[in-house]
C-alpha cells in the first residue's frame, strides 16, 4: 500500500504581508511554510503507516526551492519525495494544477490499495478544490473534511465533517481523502529523522517528463491555458481611522454608549 | 556561523516544539512551586530529546554537540527549566557512561535514559566539596563483591525524581585531593539511600534539587563506573559538554531578555514617545544583542570543535561557559532595568528569566573554576 | 451532442444549485437566488435553481419566491442523503444538457465537496468564495470605485465584455482579485453564506415559478462510497452568520479565560442578544468551539455591531468581519491593528472597561 500526501508550500499569511505599489503581493518579501492542513494530512498517513507499514510520498507542485519542505516531511516520517516543477506549470489554477498532479501520480503509479490524502484547503489560495479536482482526474472516489480515518481490512471508515456534526462515510481505495486540522495533532521532528532524511530520495519531474501522459492537457496547463483568469487585482481601501475614546474605563463607556445611541444601533 | 540545512531544520523543530508546547501556564506553574511535570518529560522522551546526543545503538538520536546545544538554546528560551529535563542524559550522565561504561552498563542504562523511561542524576557535590572535589568525605570502602557507600551529596538536581545516580565516593582514602576517588551508578530505591527535602531555589523550579543521603549502602563492584580510583580525572574529560550545554541554555535565556526587551521598548511610551527611541534603552539593547551574537559564535564554534577532536576543545568549552552566563547574568539585569517597576512583577518573564539565569554562572562549575581552568591550559 | 464546454457560446442563464439538508432549505439558497435574479437581469437571462434530493419537489416553490424563473427538480431516493458520487453524476448530467452560462454553488461543506469535482468534470473553472459578482462591465467599475484603491477613470475597460467577474479575497484578505473564466462554461463560482443578500420573498414569483422535474438516472456501480450514519452534534450551534451583534474574545483574555467569556457573554446579551464568538487563537487555545471561529480560516460575518476584546486584529482575523456595519475594539496595545479598522476604539484592561461598558449599554437602554 501506498499514500500519496499532496502538500504545498504558502506565504506565511499569519504575519505582516507587503503589498506592492501595483497591489500585487510582495512574494519575495514572504516567509514560506508548509500549509498547515497538509501537516494534517501527513500525520494521518504517518499513523497509517505506524500501523500498516506502508509507504508515504510525500508529491507537491512548486519551484525547485520547495525540495525543502520535501526534506521537511521526510524527516516527519516520508519515505520520499516526489517534486513537480516546471516553468510551463507556473501560474496554473486548481483545474490546471489537479491535471498535472494526478498526471505525476498516474506516472509513479496508483495502485489498487493506493490513498491519497491532501489537506482540506491551503491558506493562499483557500479554494479547498484540488483535492477533489485531482479526484476527479483520477476517477476515485472523494471524502472531505476528514477529521478522523480508520482503516479495515480493505475499506477506510472517514469521519466527514458537516457543520452540524458529523458522516461517517466508507470507502475503498484507491481513493483521495482531503483533511481537516480537527482530525490530528502532527508529530514534532526527531534528530533522528532530521539527519536521516537527507538520505532519503526527492525525485523531480519536470514538463519534458509528464507532457505526453495523457491526463495532462498542455492546452490548459499553466498561466495561459488555466480556465480561469486574473481580471483584476486590487487592495481594498483602508477604512478610514476612526475615533479612539479616552478616559477612565468608565468614562470611555459612556462616550462609546452615547455615540451608539446617537447612531441608533442600540 | 551559517548553519546547514540540517542545523536550521533542528532549531526550527527544537523551536516549534518550544513555541507549542511550553506555554506560559506551564512555565508559570512550574515557576510557581508546581514539581516535576512528569507529562511534559514523557512528551519530549517521545521525541527523543533526552537522547539527542547518545548514538542510534543505544537507543539515542545519533546526534552532535551541536544538535543538543542548539536543543538546549531553543527550548531555553521558551522556559529554562525545561531545558534542564532534556539535559542530564546528553551530558553529565550520558558523558561519563559513554567515555568510560562497560558495553554492559552502557546496554544497560543508556537506553532508558535515552528514552526517558528512566532518571538519572549526576551527585557530586557535597557539603564540604563543591569547587574543591578534593574534599569529598563520601566514602567507598569494597566488602567482597561490593562497595559499601557512606556519605552525604547536596545540591543534586533531579535527585528527587531519579532512579539512578552517578555518585563520586573516594576509594583510597591514602591518595590527596581529587585522586583516589572513583564513580558508582547508584540505584536510587538500594536500602541505605534516602533523599532530603526538596531546596527552596531562587529560581529553575520545577526541577527538584536535594541532598542525597547513603548509609551503607551495598552497591556491587559491577556498578564501578570507569577506573577505580581515577574517576573524577576520568569524569573531569567528559565534564566539558556538560558545560556547552549551560552555556547554551544561558544563551536561551538571553535571547528570551533580549526579545522581551525589544517588545517592551517598542510598546512603553513615556514622555510622548516609545522609550525604544531614547538612547539610554537602544543602547542598553544593543549591548545585549552584541553580547549574545559573540556567545552564539562561541559556543557553536566550540561545540563543532568537540566534536572533531580539537585539543583546545575542552578550553574553549570553559571559555563558552565562563563567558556565556556571565554575559547572561548581565542581559537579564538590562533586561529587568529596561522594564522599569514591571520588571520586578511576576507577570511578567523578565522577573523570571532574571532568577533563573542566576545559578549558571555557579553550576557545572563555578565562573572561578572555569577560569582556573582556562588559565591552566594557558599558562602550564 | 457531446459536451463541450469551450463552445462558449452555446451556454446561457444564471443557474443557482440550492442545496437541502433532510428535506430543508438552506440560507444561502435563497441569498444566492437573490444574487442570482441581480446577474439575470443584467445579462437579460433567465434565472434557474437546480434542487437534488429525495421527495423535495414540495421545497422548489419557496425558492421562486426569491427570483427564480425555474426550478429544476431531480427528486430520487439515491439523493437523499449527499454522496459526491450521485450528486456530481445527477448535477453534471442536468448542466451537460442544458448548458447554462452561470452556476452558483453555496460553499457549504457540501457545496465545497461538490464544486470541485463538477468543475473537473465539466472541464471549466470555478472560482471559490466569491464576495462580488457582476455581469455588466460599468456595474464592476462602479464597484472598483467605491472598493478599491484604483482609478477607475485611468483605465480602459472593455465594456462590451459580459464575462461574470468574480471578485474574492486572496492571501489571507490581504488582495482582492478579480477572476474571469473566459474560454470555457459553465461559469462556477462558489459563494460563503451570510455574503450576499438575501432579497424579499414575493409570494406571485413563488406562485408564477416553473417547476421542471428531471429524470435521474444512476447506476450503483457509480456510487462508490457509503454513508454509514449521520451524527447530530447535541452541542449548541452557534450562529454566528446570522448575528446582528457579536461579541469576539481574543488572546487577551487570557489572564482569565472564565471571567472573560463570561464579561463577553454579558456584553453581548445587553446590546441586543448578541453571540459570543472567537479569534482563531481562542479557538486554538480552546476557549471556544471551532465553530465560533471568525477570520480567514473560520467565519466571514457582517453584523451591525461586531466588538473584539483583547483581539490585535491581524489580518486574518480582519478578513472574517471587516465589513461589519460598526466595530468597536478593546483592547490594552494602543499600537494593536484592529484600531486601523475599528471605528470606535477603547485602549484599555478590558477586565475593566467591559463591566463599564455592560453598566452603560444597559442605562443607555432604559
Amino acid at each position: 500500500m501506498r499514500i500519496y500526501v499532496c502538500v504545498k508550500q504558502v506565504p506565511d499569511t499569519s504575519g505582516k504581508v507587503a503589498v506592492n505599489e501595483d497591489g500585487t503581493l510582495n512574494r519575495a518579501s514572504m516567509m514560506t511554510i508548509i500549509n498547515p492542513d497538509d501537516f494534517n494530512a501527513m500525520e494521518a498517513a504517518l499513523a497509517l503507516k505506524d500501523e500498516t507499514g506502508c509507504r508515504v510520498t510525500a508529491v507537491t507542485m512548486g519551484p525547485l526551492s520547495a525540495e525543502g519542505m520535501l526534506r521537511e516531511l521526510i524527516a516527519m516520517g516520508a519515505d520520499e519525495g516526489l517534486l513537480i516543477s516546471g516553468r510551463e506549470f507556473g501560474g496554473s489554477d486548481t483545474y490546471a494544477t489537479s491535471q498535472i498532479i494526478a498526471g505525476a501520480i498516474t506516472h509513479l503509479g496508483l495502485q489498487e490499495e493506493d490513498v491519497i490524502l491532501c489537506g482540506r484547503q491551503a491558506i493562499d489560495g483557500d479554494t479547498a478544490q484540488v483535492g477533489p479536482q485531482i479526484a476527479e482526474k483520477l476517477d476515485i472516489p472523494q471524502v472531505t473534511y476528514a477529521a478522523g480515518i480508520e482503516k479495515q481490512d480493505n475499506v477506510l471508515k472517514v469521519k466527514r465533517l458537516m457543520e452540524d456534526g458529523y458522516m461517517t462515510v466508507e470507502v475503498q481505495p484507491p481513493c483521495l481523502i482531503t483533511c481537516v486540522k480537527e482530525m490530528n495533532s502532527p508529530r514534532y521532528l526527531t534528530v533522528k529523522g532530521i539527519l536521516e532524511c537527507f538520505h532519503k530520495p526527492i525525485m523531480v519531474l519536470d514538463y519534458e517528463a509528464l507532457k505526453d501522459e495523457p491526463l495532462i492537457d498542455s492546452g490548459t496547463i499553466g498561466l495561459k491555458g488555466s480556465p480561469t483568469n486574473i481580471f483584476r487585482s486590487f487592495t481594498p481601501p483602508q477604512k478610514g481611522s476612526g475615533v479612539m475614546l479616552t478616559g477612565s474605563a468608565q468614562e470611555a463607556a459612556d462616550a462609546l454608549v452615547s455615540q451608539l445611541l446617537k447612531k441608533h444601533a442600540i | 556561523m551559517i548553519l546547514s540545512e540540517k542545523y536550521q531544520l533542528m532549531r526550527k523543530n527544537f523551536r516549534n516544539f518550544a513555541e507549542t508546547e511550553f506555554t506560559t501556564e506551564i512555565r508559570e506553574q512550574l515557576d510557581r512551586g508546581g514539581g516535576f511535570n512528569w507529562e511534559m518529560h514523557y512528551k519530549m522522551a517521545k521525541y527523543g530529546f533526552m537522547g539527542v546526543k547518545l548514538p542510534v545503538e543505544y537507543g539515542g538520536q545519533g546526534g552532535d554537540t551541536l544538535a543538543y546545544v542548539l536543543m538546549m538554546e531553543e527550548f531555553a528560551r521558551v522556559c529554562p527549566v525545561l531545558a534542564i529535563y532534556a539535559n542530564t542524559p546528553n551530558s553529565l550522565g550520558g558523558g561519563p557512561l559513554m567515555a568510560c561504561g562497560t558495553e554492559e552498563q552502557k546496554k544497560k542504562y543508556l537506553p532508558v535514559m535515552a528514552t526517558g523511561k528512566k532518571k538519572l542524576c549526576f551527585a557530586l557535590t557535597e557539603p564540604g566539596a563543591g569547587s574543591d572535589a578534593g574534599g569529598t568525605l563520601t566514602t567507598a570502602v569494597a566488602n567482597g563483591d561490593d562497595y559499601l557507600l557512606n556519605g552525604r551529596k547536596c545540591f543534586i538536581s533531579g535527585a528527587p525524581v531519579a532512579d539512578y545516580a552517578v555518585v563520586y565516593a573516594r576509594t583510597n582514602p591514602t591518595m590527596k585531593g581529587n585522586k583516589g576517588i572513583s564513580m558508582f551508578i547508584v540505584d536510587m530505591t538500594l536500602p541505605g539511600v534516602s533523599v532530603g527535602n526538596s531546596e527552596h531555589k531562587m529560581g529553575i523550579s520545577g526541577y527538584p534539587t536535594s541532598d542525597i543521603i547513603l548509609e551503607n549502602v551495598r552497591v556491587h563492584k559491577r556498578e564501578l563506573l570507569g577506573p577505580l580510583d581515577k574517576g573524577f580525572s576520568t569524569a573531569l574529560k567528559t565534564l566539558d559538554g556538560g558545560r556547552l550545554g549551560v552555556s547554551a541554555q544561558a544563551l536561551g535565556i538571553a535571547q528570551a531578555c533580549l526579545e522581551e526587551s525589544i517588545k517592551y521598548a517598542r510598546e512603553r511610551k513615556q514622555f510622548g514617545k516609545p522609550i525604544a527611541k531614547n538612547q539610554g534603552i537602544s543602547f542598553m539593547i544593543a549591548e545585549m544583542a552584541t553580547e549574545i551574537e559573540a556567545a552564539r559564535e562561541l559556543i557553536y564554534n566550540t561545540a563543532i570543535a568537540k566534536d572533531a577532536g580539537e585539543k583546545d576543545s575542552a578550553m574553549k568549552c570553559s571559555m563558552s561557559k565562563y563567558f556565556t552566563t556571565e554575559m547572561a547574568n548581565r542581559v537579564a539585569y538590562k533586561a529587568v532595568q529596561i522594564h522599569g517597576g514591571y520588571g520586578y512583577i511576576k507577570d511578567y518573564k523578565v522577573e523570571q528569566l532574571y532568577r533563573d539565569v542566576r545559578v549558571t554562572t555557579l553550576y557545572e562549575g563555578t565562573t572561578q573554576v572555569q577560569q582556573m581552568i582556562i588559565a591552566a591550559n594557558l599558562l602550564k | 451532442m457531446v459536451f463541450n464546454s469551450a463552445a462558449v457560446g452555446e451556454f446561457h442563464d444564471i443557474w443557482v444549485f440550492c442545496e437541502q439538508r433532510e428535506g430543508k432549505l438552506l440560507n444561502t439558497d435563497f441569498e444566492l437566488i437573490s444574487e442570482g435574479r441581480k446577474l439575470a437581469d443584467e445579462r437579460g437571462a433567465k434565472l434557474m435553481g437546480v434542487l437534488l434530493g429525495s421527495e423535495v419537489t414540495g421545497l422548489a416553490k419557496e425558492l421562486g419566491g426569491y427570483g427564480a424563473d425555474k426550478i429544476i427538480v431531480c427528486d430520487a431516493p439515491e439523493l437523499a442523503v449527499y454522496t459526491t458520487d450521485a450528486y456530481t453524476k445527477v448535477l453534471c448530467d442536468v448542466v451537460m444538457e442544458k448548458q447554462p452560462e452561470v452556476l452558483l454553488i453555496g460553499a457549504s461543506h457540501i457545496g465545497r465537496d461538490l464544486g470541485p469535482r463538477c468543475a473537473a468534470r465539466l472541464h471549466t473553472g470555478l472560482t471559490a468564495d466569491c464576495t462580488h459578482l457582476d455581469i455588466d462591465m460599468d456595474k464592476y467599475v462602479d464597484f472598483l470605485r467605491e472598493s478599491s484603491t484604483v482609478d477607475v477613470d485611468a483605465v480602459n475597460f472593455k465594456m462590451e465584455d459580459t464575462n461574470l467577474k468574480m471578485t474574492r479575497p486572496a492571501f489571507g484578505g490581504h488582495l482582492m482579485a478579480t477572476i474571469i473564466c473566459p474560454r470555457f462554461r459553465p461559469c462556477m463560482s462558489t459563494v460563503r453564506p451570510g455574503v450576499m443578500k438575501k432579497g424579499e420573498f414575493n409570494q406571485e414569483y413563488a406562485d408564477n415559478c416553473e417547476i421542471e422535474l428531471y429524470p435521474v438516472s444512476l447506476t450503483a456501480e457509480e456510487l462508490k462510497t457509503k454513508v454509514l450514519e449521520v451524527v447530530k452534534e447535541a452541542k449548541q450551534v452557534v450562529d454566528l452568520i446570522g448575528a446582528e451583534v457579536i461579541v469576539s474574545i481574543g488572546r487577551g483574555i487570557s489572564k482569565d479565560v472564565e471571567l472573560g467569556i463570561s464579561l463577553a457573554n454579558e456584553l453581548a446579551e445587553a446590546l441586543g442578544n448578541g453571540v459570543v464568538g472567537g479569534s482563531r487563537a481562542a479557538i486554538d487555545a480552546g476557549w471556544l468551539g471551532s465553530d465560533c471561529q471568525i477570520g480567514q480560516t473560520g467565519k466571514t460575518v457582517h453584523p451591525k455591531i461586531y466588538v473584539t476584546l483583547g483581539i490585535s486584529g491581524a489580518i486574518q482575523h480582519k478578513a472574517g468581519m471587516q465589513d461589519a456595519e460598526l466595530i468597536i475594539a478593546v483592547d490594552k496595545n494602543d499600537a494593536a491593528p484592529i484600531f486601523e479598522v475599528a471605528d470606535y476604539g477603547i485602549c484599555g484592561d478590558l477586565f475593566q472597561v467591559v463591566p463599564a461598558m455592560i453598566a452603560a449599554v444597559r442605562k443607555g437602554k432604559e
